[in-house]
């Protein structure tokens, strides 16, 4: 977290010194200026008052035109240190007398009429008619200076003045002790939701100062915090044990794995073995018993000879036995390929060299519809191969056989099958069709190892795809199978 | 025809009855040397141990090597074999009983001639040997004497 620009405690100090020294300030003007007008009127007041009075004072030294009286009557004035210049003026507008009595004519205006009174630069003009009865006997002016006044005015302002700054100074220490009160604790909070922020140290908790809305602020904040304290230490110890977990898991897997290749190892050194030293004896007993039909075959005699005969078949039998199960066993060794293969063009290859090795049956082969895929080349052979020899063989008690290779369903559902019209077999005994060395037909009907199918389905099972059968005794079999099907 | 020696290095006394007995049902004469593990067919072929005094004219004019030997594996004598200038190019056919395929690319890698799988069936095993005959000892020509400084 960054550091605030502005701290609370700085703008709480802001807002009341603003909001309190605006109020002051206006107040203060107002009072001032109010002050200022409320002095003048009463001055101008008192001026006028007095200058009633000492007109009415006037009116027998008018009447009787005797300045002297004018002179004493005006000289009352002295009594007012703020009177600078005052004179009485007869009804035709002449100077009658003067206050003080020799003043300079520049102080006094000669003569003039109209107007009551008013305001010159910083003084009070008052021009006062005397009056007996009805007529005009004179005018009396007097000037008066309004200094004193202004300086009145200024004293109070500097009251007013004064008041304020200190109501501003008392607002200042209001506001601190304000800013202790509602800003400490904030900044305490924040200090401490910064501290947690940083560390990630979830121990921490905010010092509760007060126990209003703030105290009660820290302690959600800090009931908060012991929530994620407890959950934190909850995940912490779960990503331990996760952690752990995924140790042992990866240990386990480590030591499959080695297991597996050891096994791997094992099988490899087992099916080797058994390739070598299983098929020797074998040979043997099948080499030995022709060189016994050979070179005693009159001691034999007939019985004999067929005994031995049955010896030898049983001997080949083993040993193409052998040769499928490592087959089958290698099946799961070797690397597989993808290629676009060409099922139709593989049967063909096929079908040839097994009319090649019978030229006497009569078979028609048949590939219908778009029969490349793609796939492991040499295992595709296998997989055709054995489809194919069976339905070879199981048509073999047939005059004559039909055999196809083709392919239903539309694009996105791709399933090729093998069909002829030979031996077929029982629906009910097909869960038996993959197993290995399991066998629906009698030996002595149809020859075979038993292991063909596994083979197929173990191929067909690694290209990602399924393998069955349908048939019925004597209508023939049609095995079907898909490839690459997790992908669509 | 007589006179070009076969050696067979063959362990299994049957097999070796069997490989005799396919030779002469076809009626091939040639001598035929047989040693019973991998260390008396390099004797042989080197002139040393117990072959140290064989005729150094005659040397043989196929090796037929099974793979499974005692003290030194075929595939093993057919690396020493080719490792030596002085039979480098002999004729060497593996006769074994596996076609295990890391067996056939040894031997290949190794420029074995041939790589025949003795088949369980006598029959074929006899039509084999004759065809192997027939090929090696009659039709291919073998290499030409190898030079006079480096006489075996």
């Amino acid at each position: 977290m960054k550091a605030p620009r502005t701290t609370i405690q700085r703008k709480l100090v802001l807002a009341i010194m603003l909001t309190s020294t605006t109020a002051l300030v206006l107040t203060g003007a107002v009072l001032i200026a109010r002050e200022a007008s409320s002095l003048r009127q009463l001055v101008e007041r008192e001026v006028t008052t007095r200058a009633g009075i000492l007109a009415a004072n006037s009116t027998a030294a008018l009447a009787f035109r005797n300045p002297d009286d004018a002179i004493q009557v005006l000289a009352a004035l002295r009594t007012d240190p703020s009177v600078i210049a005052a004179a009485l003026y007869d009804e035709n507008g002449q100077v009658f007398a003067t206050y003080p009595s020799h003043v300079a004519p520049s102080v006094v205006p000669r003569a003039f009429g109209g107007v009551a009174h008013r305001i010159e630069e910083a003084h009070l003009v008052i021009r006062q008619p005397v009056l007996e009865g009805a007529r005009v006997l004179g005018t009396l002016y007097i000037k008066t200076d309004l200094r004193e006044l202004d300086e009145r005015v200024r004293m109070h302002a500097l009251v007013v003045l004064g008041a304020v700054l200190g109501s501003i100074g008392v607002a200042y220490a209001l506001s601190m002790w304000l800013k202790r009160k509602i800003a400490g604790p904030v900044g305490l909070l924040a200090k401490a939701a910064k501290a947690v922020s940083e560390g990630k140290d979830y121990s921490i908790r905010a010092e509760a100062v007060s126990d209003d809305e703030l105290g009660l602020l820290a302690e959600s904040f800090n009931d908060m915090l012991a929530e994620i304290e407890k959950r934190d230490g909850a995940l912490r110890s779960s990503e331990g044990r996760l952690r752990q977990l995924n140790a042992e898991l990866e240990q386990r897997v480590a030591a499959r794995t080695a297991e597996l290749e050891s096994t791997n190892r094992e099988l490899e050194a087992f099916s080797y073995s058994v390739s070598h030293d299983l098929r020797a004896p074998l040979r043997a007993i099948d080499g030995f018993s022709k060189a016994l039909l050979e070179d005693c075959a009159d001691g034999l005699g007939e019985v004999g000879s067929e005994h031995l005969d049955r010896v030898r078949k049983a001997a080949r039998q083993m040993g193409l036995l052998i040769d499928d199960l490592l087959s089958l066993a290698r099946l799961s060794r070797t690397e597989m390929r993808r290629e676009r293969v060409d099922l139709g063009l593989l049967a063909k290859e096929i079908v040839t060299s097994l009319s090649q090795a019978q030229p006497e049956r009569k078979v028609e082969f048949v590939v219908t519809g778009d029969t490349t895929t793609e796939g492991d080349p040499p295992l595709l052979r296998v997989v055709l191969d054995n489809l194919i020899r069976n339905a070879w063989k199981f048509t073999s008690k047939h005059p004559t056989a039909r055999i196809e290779l083709g392919r239903t369903g539309g694009n996105g559902n791709r399933t090729y099958f093998v069909a002829d019209d030979g031996a077929g077999f029982d629906m009910a005994h097909a869960s038996l069709l993959f197993a290995p060395f399991q066998r629906l037909h009698r030996q002595s009907d149809f020859e075979g190892t038993g292991v063909g199918l596994a083979t197929v389905q173990r191929i067909i099972q690694r290209h990602g795809g399924r393998l069955w059968a349908e048939s019925a005794v004597e209508s023939g079999a049609k095995f079907y199978f898909t490839m690459w099907e997790a992908r669509s | 025809m007589t006179d070009k020696v076969i050696l067979l290095a063959e362990d299994n006394a049957n097999d070796e009855e069997l490989t005799l007995r396919a030779l002469r049902k076809h009626k091939i004469s040639n001598e035929v040397v047989v040693v019973r593990d991998g260390q008396e067919a390099l004797d042989y072929l080197f002139m040393a141990g117990s072959h140290a005094g064989r005729n150094p004219n005659q040397p043989p004019q196929l090796v037929l090597l099974d793979i499974n030997l005692p003290k030194i594996n075929g595939l093993d004598v057919l690396k020493r074999i080719r490792a030596d200038a002085r039979t480098r190019t002999l004729p060497v056919v593996i006769l074994t009983s596996s076609s295990e395929e890391r067996d056939r690319f040894t031997a290949y890698d190794n420029f074995a001639n041939s790589y025949i799988r003795k088949p369980v069936d006598f029959d074929q095993f006899t039509e084999a040997v004759r065809e192997l005959g027939l090929y090696w000892l009659v039709l291919n020509e073998p290499p030409p004497a190898v030079r006079p400084r480096t006489a075996i």
